[in-house]
């Protein structure tokens, strides 16, 4: 308890520490939050719970730490991982989810469970169990006595992120496969009725669910430590995030993922950093209630 | 040309019988082992069973185990535990009552080893463990569990003693250092910290930060804010490999300025390898380091045993031989001996014998207290010096002298 009153007293004792961790926190909630908006998307176009994601963004961190390993220089992994997921998304879209995205809720979060399960041990087969991290031989920018540091590589990573995020919002309001895709998550069977091939609408949704993911992870391997198991983290994440914006709301998205971010890191600094993932479920509970009592008032029946 | 290929076909055959008919003449002493291949402690648990085997290679060409008059080879029945408790104690029970094994060798990690110990107990099975330094595993008052390790509250509690000399050295009172801890919620890192905060408050010292890390660790930031605020004179982190690299990465990062900085699995996580200069300075606990000059018949020195280690496992050519590596084969040493002095394969024979060892081994002495731990064998304490691994302490073995305070 004293330590927690402490750490409450260093905020304000040095304010400067306030700014650090919002700003870290919006580094780690911008990668959070593009992970988020390939959940939404796959959720919304689709009705698929995709417990794997975390899994898909640790695969992207793997593409482009492999590319690192054979010579390549680092960003170019961001685009490699993109495309190559993107591939590994179609495959798993054929292999496993066309089967389940008729099936009921509890199909399709059993079988993307499976999935999170086997990527994670191939990844620990094919590239062992050791943390994994590329380092970027960019300096490192101080301000405030040395206070505040903002490595260029996170700086990259936000800007690639925010890029990714910008292109994909663009796609969705102007493309014709972006329309499709939004038609369809409004009503599947009135988008076939207008011509729509929806089995194709699906399978690009997944696989730039899957692509965007992988980006995501070949942008935290450059600015954190990636390793096969650590998938799980930023599936709940997501979920939250997700569970906070709802879906088709990708301001939402981003505005949630920035500020668990920044709350983690918050709570991180007050309660100590073993809490950190303990607030994101926190939040999680947090907006659930909310969230229904919310929908206690709207609830309307016919009589 | 037909004829020389005929007899060198004839000679194929035969040395083929004579080396079946000599394989055939040692038995063999099977042992178990349930270790991590997959999950978190996958990268230790493939350290140590490549200890494992790497022993049983050598003893196996060093003409076996002799048992009363008979020779024997090592062979070992390895299950994956998945890196989990539960797991663990269900391969240890199918191991000793499905696959008769007689004999256990460790799992990775101490959390695995206490829940597999219960098991051996029950069964009276011996296990000679080499990866469980947690020192809850020898109050429990287990009969049939040793380890070659050093206990755990010893791996970094040297470091705060040293600390303590230097502030001496620059005229202050050892009680004026603060220390700072930031380990792992687990068994093992649990112990460091005891270990540490008990030698802190011996000395007098303040624990300014004192936090706990979570199990999927990747970013330390938070802390690392506080320990620039707080200015502590020593900086304690043990998290596994994901530790020590996040650690690394992010003191150099956030350009942490603490004169010393002391850290667990620096070899695991490859920290000079993946971080360069960014490891500078970093003091590294140590069960063993190969320029230490322990000796034994069997392996040779501790720098003949890495040779050889490392011409048998090529992947390990660029990096250093871990040493959860060398006390995996120390352990099955232990083994060789026991059964060698016990002159018998009865388990109860060779526990007491094993509870008898007396052995110098590359590894360092072994000898084992009523406990099951070593006693023989001190913590060593390492800086990464320009890219190297230089022994600091204890100054009985240092070969190289500390840089203080850390650039």
């Amino acid at each position: 308890m004293d330590q927690i009153l402490g750490n409450i007293g260093l905020l304000f004792e040095f304010p400067v520490v306030n700014l650090k961790i919002v700003l870290d926190g919006i580094m780690v909630g911008a990668l959070f939050a593009l992970a988020a908006y390939g959940l939404a998307l796959v959720w919304g176009v689709m009705n698929v719970k995709n417990l794997a994601q975390g899994d898909f963004v640790i695969s992207g961190g793997y593409v482009s730490w492999y590319l690192v390993q054979n010579g390549f220089p680092a960003l170019l992994g961001v685009p490699v991982a993109f495309v190559v997921m993107w591939g590994i998304g179609w495959v798993v879209y054929k292999l496993v989810i066309s089967r389940v995205i008729e099936r009921d809720l509890f199909t399709s979060l059993l079988a993307t469970f499976g999935l999170a399960i086997m990527m994670a041990q191939i990844l620990n087969l094919l590239f062992g169990s050791d943390t994994q991290s590329v380092d970027l031989d960019y300096d490192v920018l101080y301000f405030f006595d040395g206070f505040i540091d903002v490595p260029i590589a996170k700086l990259i990573g936000v800007l690639m992120a925010s890029v990714l995020a910008a292109g994909v919002i663009i796609f969705m309001k102007s493309s014709r496969m972006g329309q499709a895709i939004r038609a369809t998550a409004q009503d599947a069977r009135a988008a076939r009725v207008m011509g729509i091939d929806t089995e194709k609408v699906y399978a690009f949704t997944f696989s730039l669910n899957s692509a965007i993911c992988g980006a995501a992870g070949a942008i935290i391997v450059m600015v954190w430590v990636i390793q096969p198991f650590y998938g799980i983290s930023y599936s709940i994440r997501a979920f939250v995030i997700v569970t906070a914006a709802g879906l088709g709301n990708l301001p939402g998205v981003i505005a949630a993922g920035l500020g668990i971010g920044a709350l983690e890191q918050y709570g991180a600094h007050i309660f100590g950093i073993g809490y950190q993932q303990a607030i994101a479920v926190m939040l999680l509970l947090l907006v659930l209630l909310v969230r229904l009592i919310q929908q206690r008032r709207n609830r309307q029946v016919l009589k | 040309m037909k004829k020389l290929s005929m007899l060198s076909i004839l000679m194929a055959a035969i040395s083929l019988t004579f080396s079946q008919a000599s394989l055939a003449a040692c038995g063999e002493i099977h042992l178990g082992s349930a270790i991590s291949l997959t999950g978190k402690y996958a990268t230790n648990g493939i350290h140590a069973k490549n200890g494992y085997e790497y022993a049983i290679q050598k003893i196996k060409e060093n003409g076996g185990v002799m048992v009363d008059g008979k020779c024997y080879n090592f062979r070992v029945t390895y299950y994956d535990d998945e890196s989990k408790g539960d797991r663990g104690a269900t391969l240890a029970e199918r191991l000793i009552s499905q696959d008769k094994v007689q004999y256990m060798l460790g799992p990775y990690s101490s959390g695995m080893t206490k829940a597999i110990a219960p098991v051996t107990e029950k069964y009276k099975i011996p296990m000679v463990e080499a990866e469980g330094a947690s020192r809850s595993l020898f109050n429990k008052g287990y009969k049939y569990l040793f380890a070659v390790l050093s206990t755990s509250e010893q791996y970094l509690a040297s470091a705060v003693t040293l600390a303590g000399e230097m502030a001496e050295k620059q005229g202050k009172k050892a009680s004026s250092v603060k220390v700072a801890i930031a380990v792992e919620n687990d068994p093992f890192s649990l112990d460091i910290r005891a270990g540490v905060s008990e030698d802190a408050a011996k000395l007098g010292m303040k624990v300014v930060i004192d936090e706990k890390l979570p199990r999927d660790l990747s970013d330390m930031s938070a802390i690392l804010t506080k320990v620039k605020l707080l200015k502590p004179d020593l900086l304690i982190v043990s998290g596994h490999s994901k530790g020590a690299a996040t650690a690394v990465r992010q003191i150099e990062e956030q350009n942490i300025k603490v004169p010393m900085i002391a850290i667990t699995h620096c070899e695991a996580a490859d920290v000079t390898g993946k971080f360069g200069d960014a490891a500078n300075d970093i003091l590294c606990s140590t069960q063993w380091a190969e320029t230490l000059a322990y000796k034994d018949p069997l392996f040779g020195s501790a720098s003949e045993y890495e040779m050889g280690f490392k011409n048998a496992y090529p992947e390990y050519k660029d990096k250093k031989v871990p040493y959860q590596t060398a006390q995996a084969t120390a352990a099955v040493y232990v083994f060789k001996d026991a059964f060698e002095r016990a002159g018998s394969l009865d388990k109860e024979k060779v526990r007491d014998a094993i509870s008898e060892t007396d052995l110098m081994t590359f590894y360092g002495g072994i000898k084992f207290s009523a406990a099951g731990n070593n006693i023989a064998k001190p913590m060593v304490l390492r800086q990464i010096q320009d890219g190297k691994y230089n022994v600091v302490a204890p100054s009985a073995f240092a070969s190289h002298k500390l840089n203080w305070p850390r650039k």
